[in-house]
C-alpha cells in the first residue's frame, strides 16, 4: 500500500469514526437531554410544545428539596429507605458470599460444589418471575411493608452472584497462604480474617458497588412488598406520578434526577474496579 | 463459574499433603468428618443455606402449587390478550436481544479504536445504563408522548404535522419498547465484549496482518472465532434477563394501548395483583418455562464445556 493511500484510508476513517460518534452521542443523550431540560422547565414550558427550551429554572429542584408538593412529602425519608435498603443490602451480600465462598473454596467442605452451583443456577432464575409467591411468604411472615421485606429479596437474588464472583476471584489467591498460617497455628476464622478477606478486597469492592446499585435500582419488589408513603422508595415514589393524568412532569422529572445522582457517582468513582470485577477471568474459551 | 474446578483443587492439595510434613488437621479435610475445617466450614455455609431455602426452594415451590392448575391455565389461554402477551416477548427476546448482541459486538470494537477522545465518548455511552431504570424509562416515557413528547414537538415545529401516537398505536408502542430496550442495555454488553476483545492476544492479528488479511477478514478469522463462546453465552443470558423483564414495558408503555404491549412479566403481575388472581399469573410465569428451561440448559452446558468465566 501507498504512503498516500494509506493516509487516505486514515482520514476516511477518521471521518467514518467522528460521524458514528455523533450519532452515538444523539441516540444516547436523547432521552437524558430532554429529561433534564424538562426537569428546568416550568409547567406550562412543558405543556406549550414548543421544541426548543423556555424560561429555564431550578425551581423544581428546589420543589423537590424542599418536599413542597403533594407527591413527594416524604421525598427524603424514601431517599433514605432507598439508601438504608442499599446499604444493609450489600453489607449482607458481602459477609454471606464471602464466608460461603471461603467454606466452599479454602476449606474444602465435601458437598460445597453442590451449593454453588445451586447458587449459580437461582442466579439464571428472572427475579420478577418469583414475585408472587414472595409477597405471600413475606405476607405470612408479617414483614409486608417493612424495609427488611425489600432487603431479604435483595440478598437473596444479589448473593448468588457474590458468591460465583468470590469463587472465581480466591482460586488467585495461593493455597500456600493458608497452610502456612494453619502451620503457624493459626485458627479458621483468624485464616478467614487476616488472609482471606484482605486478599479479597477488590472483589470485594466490587461486588459491594454491584448490590448497592441492584438495591438503590430495585422498583418491582419495593412496589409490591411496601405500601406507606413513609416505607416506599424513591422509584416507588416516581411510579405513583404516572397514575395521574396531569402529572408535573417537570418535579417528576427534577425528583428523578436528583434520585440517579448517587448511584451515578458511585457507578464512575469505582467504574475501574467494577468492569475487572464483573469480568475476573475474562474469556477462555 | 467453573464447575470442575472444585475437584482438580482437591487434587492439588492431596498431593501436596504427600509433598509436605504436616499436622493433623492438614490432612485431607474429607476424611475427618469433625475437624475445625468442616465444622467452620459447616457453620459459614449455614446463612446462605437458609437463604436458598427459605426464599430460593420455598418461594419456587409455592409458586409451582400455585400455577400448576388446570383451571387457572384454562383462565390465562382463554385471555384474548395472553397471546399477543407472548408474541411480544418472543419479539423482545429474539428481535431485541439478538439486534442488541449484534450491535454491541460492532460497537466494541469501534470503542477500541485509538482515537483520544474514545474513552469519553464511552463515558457518555454508558449513561443509559449507568442510570436506574426507572428515571431512564420515564424519561423515555416524555420522549414518546405523542401531544407534548420532544420527538412530536420537532416534528411539528419542523414540518407541521401531527407526529404518529408513538405509545398509541400498538406497533409502533411495541417498536418503541424494543428500541429504547436496545438503549438501556446496548452499553453494558458492549462493555463486556470490549472487556472478552482486549483478553485476545494480539499476535494473532498481527500474525493475521502478516498473512495480509484485511479488516473484515481479521474480524471473520480472528475476532469472531475468538468471541463466539462468550458471545453465545451472553445472548442466551441476556434472553433469561430479558425474559424475567418487568420495568422496561411497565414505565415505557404500562402495557398499553389497549393491552397489546404486555410481555409475559408485566401480565404475571398484572393478572395476580390488579386483577386479583394470583394463580393465573403464577400461571402466566410458568408458561415461559419452556423457553427458560432449555435456555437455562445450554447455559450451563456451554459454560462448562467452554469453560467460559463470567
Amino acid at each position: 500500500m501507498s504512503e498516500g493511500a494509506r493516509i487516505g484510508q486514515g482520514r476516511a476513517q477518521l471521518v467514518a469514526t467522528i460521524i458514528i460518534s455523533v450519532v452515538i452521542l444523539f441516540w444516547t443523550l436523547l432521552p437524558i437531554y430532554n429529561m433534564i431540560i424538562v426537569a428546568m422547565e416550568p409547567k406550562d414550558a412543558v405543556f406549550s410544545g414548543s421544541p426548543w427550551p423556555r424560561d429555564l429554572t431550578f425551581v423544581n429542584f428546589w420543589t423537590v428539596f424542599t418536599q413542597n408538593f403533594w407527591y413527594l412529602s416524604h421525598f427524603w425519608r424514601q431517599m433514605l429507605n432507598s439508601l438504608i435498603i442499599a446499604l444493609v443490602t450489600s453489607v449482607l451480600v458481602i459477609a454471606i458470599g464471602t464466608i460461603t465462598s471461603f467454606a466452599i473454596h479454602r476449606l474444602k467442605l465435601r458437598f460445597g460444589f453442590l451449593l454453588s452451583n445451586a447458587a449459580l443456577l437461582s442466579y439464571a432464575i428472572p427475579l420478577s418471575f418469583l414475585a408472587i409467591p414472595f409477597y405471600k411468604i413475606l405476607n405470612t411472615y408479617g414483614l409486608l411493608n417493612t424495609l427488611w421485606a425489600v432487603i431479604i429479596v435483595e440478598v437473596t437474588f444479589a448473593s448468588p452472584y457474590a458468591i460465583f464472583i468470590f469463587s472465581q476471584y480466591s482460586t488467585s489467591i495461593p493455597m500456600e497462604l493458608d497452610e502456612a498460617a494453619r502451620i503457624d497455628g493459626a485458627t479458621v476464622p483468624q485464616i478467614f480474617r487476616r488472609i482471606f478477606l484482605p486478599l479479597m478486597m477488590p472483589a470485594i469492592v466490587a461486588v459491594g458497588t454491584y448490590s448497592l446499585l441492584l438495591a438503590w435500582n430495585e422498583y418491582l419488589y419495593a412496589f409490591l412488598l411496601l405500601s406507606s408513603e413513609t416505607e416506599i422508595t424513591v422509584p416507588v415514589a416516581l411510579g405513583h406520578f404516572l397514575s395521574s393524568d396531569d402529572s408535573p412532569w417537570n418535579i417528576l422529572m427534577a425528583a428523578a434526577l436528583v434520585y440517579s445522582i448517587p448511584p451515578l457517582i458511585i457507578y464512575y468513582m469505582t467504574r475501574n474496579r467494577m468492569t475487572t470485577g464483573m469480568t475476573i477471568g475474562g474469556v477462555k474459551g | 463459574m467453573n464447575w470442575r474446578k472444585s475437584r482438580p483443587q482437591q487434587n492439588q492439595a492431596a498431593s501436596a499433603s504427600l509433598r509436605g510434613a504436616r499436622l493433623p488437621a492438614d490432612e485431607p479435610l474429607a476424611s475427618h468428618r469433625f475437624s475445625p475445617e468442616n465444622l467452620w466450614g459447616i457453620a459459614f455455609i449455614l446463612p446462605y443455606l437458609a437463604v436458598f431455602c427459605l426464599f430460593v426452594i420455598y418461594p419456587i415451590g409455592y409458586g409451582l402449587w400455585l400455577g400448576l392448575r388446570l383451571e387457572s391455565f384454562e383462565a390465562l389461554f382463554s385471555d384474548p390478550i395472553y397471546w399477543r402477551t407472548v408474541v411480544n416477548t418472543l419479539l423482545l427476546i429474539i428481535v431485541g436481544v439478538n439486534l442488541k448482541m449484534f450491535l454491541a459486538l460492532l460497537l466494541s470494537g469501534f470503542f477500541l479504536q485509538r482515537y483520544r477522545l474514545m474513552p469519553l465518548l464511552l463515558l457518555i455511552f454508558i449513561l443509559p445504563w449507568a442510570m436506574p431504570s426507572i428515571p431512564t424509562f420515564i424519561a423515555v416515557r416524555w420522549l414518546l408522548n405523542s401531544q407534548w413528547g420532544l420527538i412530536n414537538n420537532v416534528i411539528w415545529a419542523g414540518w407541521q404535522v401531527d407526529g404518529p401516537g408513538w405509545l398509541t398505536d400498538p406497533t409502533l408502542a411495541m417498536g418503541g419498547v424494543i428500541v429504547f430496550y436496545i438503549w438501556k442495555w446496548l452499553p453494558f454488553w458492549t462493555v463486556i465484549f470490549i472487556a472478552g476483545r482486549t483478553a485476545i492476544p494480539e499476535d494473532l492479528y498481527e500474525a493475521g496482518r502478516v498473512d495480509g488479511a484485511n479488516k473484515i477478514e481479521l474480524f471473520r478469522y480472528v475476532t469472531f472465532p475468538m468471541m463466539a463462546s462468550l458471545y453465545l453465552i451472553c445472548t442466551v443470558l441476556s434472553m433469561i434477563w430479558t425474559l424475567g423483564d418487568y420495568n422496561t414495558v411497565r414505565f415505557i408503555t404500562g402495557g398499553g394501548p389497549t393491552l397489546s404491549t404486555h410481555v409475559l412479566a408485566t401480565l404475571g403481575i398484572r393478572d395476580a395483583f390488579e386483577i386479583g388472581e394470583p394463580s393465573v399469573g403464577m400461571a402466566a410465569v410458568i408458561s415461559a418455562l419452556p423457553v427458560l428451561v432449555p435456555l437455562v440448559v445450554l447455559l450451563v452446558w456451554r459454560m462448562n464445556k467452554e469453560r467460559v468465566q463470567l
